[in-house]
């Protein structure tokens, strides 16, 4: 029971930060907003292109935006010294760990999965495939969150951080990219999305089983 | 209130940092009622000592024993039961001076009273400050922020502190020493490095150099 009363207060303590640096928050939206609109201004109104390349374009936007809040995973508990004392809760670390991503996919992640539907408009997507974007946004934007957890927890305290986390979580999260862009593509061309989004779901149930535990192997490593 | 007989043994401890070795050999004993004070110059290993103490890293040679248990096998045990204070003052700089004291204490696993907070804050002198955010705090108000932690009650045997007196004033410093003697009274062992002796009341301190 102490161990999830633990939990919880770590789960508050990160949303009240979000809370107080909202900018950080909102910078992430925006920017998932923008780049996903910058794209019918820059190929042309044509629908059908527009149709096409929809589902592909909002899910390399939330891809990189994910990949943009990453620096605030545990960049700046490391810098304050607080990333310390959550190594030191005694508390099993790869469930602390489970918590920040929890946290990150909240802050970070979800926020984009609102905006999708009205993004999804501006491609003429229609209502049914907008709701598999979503489901396949939902099942896909945690494993963002967690593969990217890795790169950070490796990369922390490195010079550059922020390309060599680039350069290293972006090939990683290639299949999530085609499983989930794939899903609504093929429910546009009128056929069954949920082959694409069981393997989503089968890349996240292992994700949550192993990544926690790969991320705080990581974290030792970085924090010796 | 009293803490059990609990003994902390490190034994032949060797730690190499940058392919250089630190420290080697090093061998104590911390039992109830003791503080031992980690002497050594600048670069001399005291913080590489104190983090491998606390679980953070690793020793490359020997091992960290609490009551008999190896402290990398038996972490969560371990953690239960020590309070380490580092280097960094582990203060999220949005939080309120309040919050963060709370935060950090609940998530130590000790389940607090918000009286017994605003308590403890007015004992370091804080208490006019408790919805601040911590960013506006003097370097002298961090540390006795971070210290705060020592006033709870029923918290932890074994304190560990890495330079506890650092930034401190003459208050501060008495205020401190005051809260280790009644530690040491109660039970509990203290493990810290300083530059100068802690004045802590004879017959509780022990000493050890490092790099000699």
């Amino acid at each position: 029971m102490r161990v999830l009363s633990t939990l919880w207060y770590l789960l508050i303590q990160e949303l009240t930060l979000a809370f107080r640096q909202q900018a950080d928050v909102f910078a992430v939206i925006f920017f998932f907003i923008v780049a996903v609109s910058l794209f019918p201004l820059g190929v042309g109104a044509d629908p059908h292109l527009l149709k096409s390349i929809g589902p592909g374009v909002i899910w390399v936007a939330a891809l990189l935006a994910a990949m943009l809040s990453l620096g605030r995973l545990f960049n700046d508990g490391y810098a304050d010294g607080t990333l310390e004392q959550l190594l030191l809760i005694p508390v099993p670390l790869p469930l602390i760990v489970l918590v920040k991503l929890l946290s990150h996919w909240l802050t970070s992640c979800f926020p984009l999965l609102l905006m999708s539907p009205l993004l999804g408009l501006q491609f003429s997507l229609r209502p049914d495939e907008l709701g598999v974007l979503m489901i396949s946004l939902l099942l896909g934007t945690p494993l963002l969150s967690m593969i990217g957890g890795v790169g950070a927890a490796l990369t922390l305290g490195v010079r550059g951080a922020h390309v060599l986390v680039a350069v290293m979580v972006l090939p990683l999260y290639i299949p999530v990219l085609i499983f989930g862009s794939g899903a609504v593509t093929t429910s546009a061309v009128g056929m069954d999305p949920q082959g694409a989004l069981s393997l989503l779901g089968a890349l996240l149930v292992m994700g949550v089983v192993f990544i926690p535990y790969v991320t705080s192997k990581a974290l030792y490593i970085s924090m010796e | 209130m009293g803490y059990d007989d609990d003994m902390l043994s490190i034994e032949n401890l060797a730690c190499i940092k940058g392919g250089r070795p630190l420290f080697k050999g090093v061998s104590f004993n911390v039992g109830a009622g003791e503080l031992f004070h980690i002497e050594g110059e600048n670069g001399a290993g005291k913080t590489s000592l104190l983090r491998i103490l606390s679980g953070l890293s690793r020793p490359e040679f020997g091992c960290v024993l609490w009551n008999g248990l190896d402290i990398v096998d038996s972490r969560e045990v371990y953690l239960d039961q020590v309070l380490y204070l580092g280097h960094h003052p582990a203060i999220k700089d949005s939080l309120t001076v309040l919050e963060n004291l709370r935060f950090s204490i609940r998530l130590s696993g000790v389940d607090v009273e918000e009286a017994v907070l605003q308590q403890i804050l007015s004992e370091v002198s804080l208490s006019e400050r408790l919805h601040l955010p911590a960013r506006f705090l003097s370097q002298g108000q961090r540390r006795r922020l971070v210290l705060a932690k020592l006033w709870i009650q029923r918290n932890k045997p074994l304190w560990i502190l890495d330079e506890p007196f650092t930034a401190l004033d003459v208050n501060a410093i008495a205020l401190l020493v005051n809260r280790l003697e009644e530690h040491l009274t109660a039970g509990g062992s203290i493990i810290l490095t300083s530059h100068q002796p802690p004045e802590v009341a004879d017959g509780f301190v022990r000493s050890i150099g490092l790099g000699r």
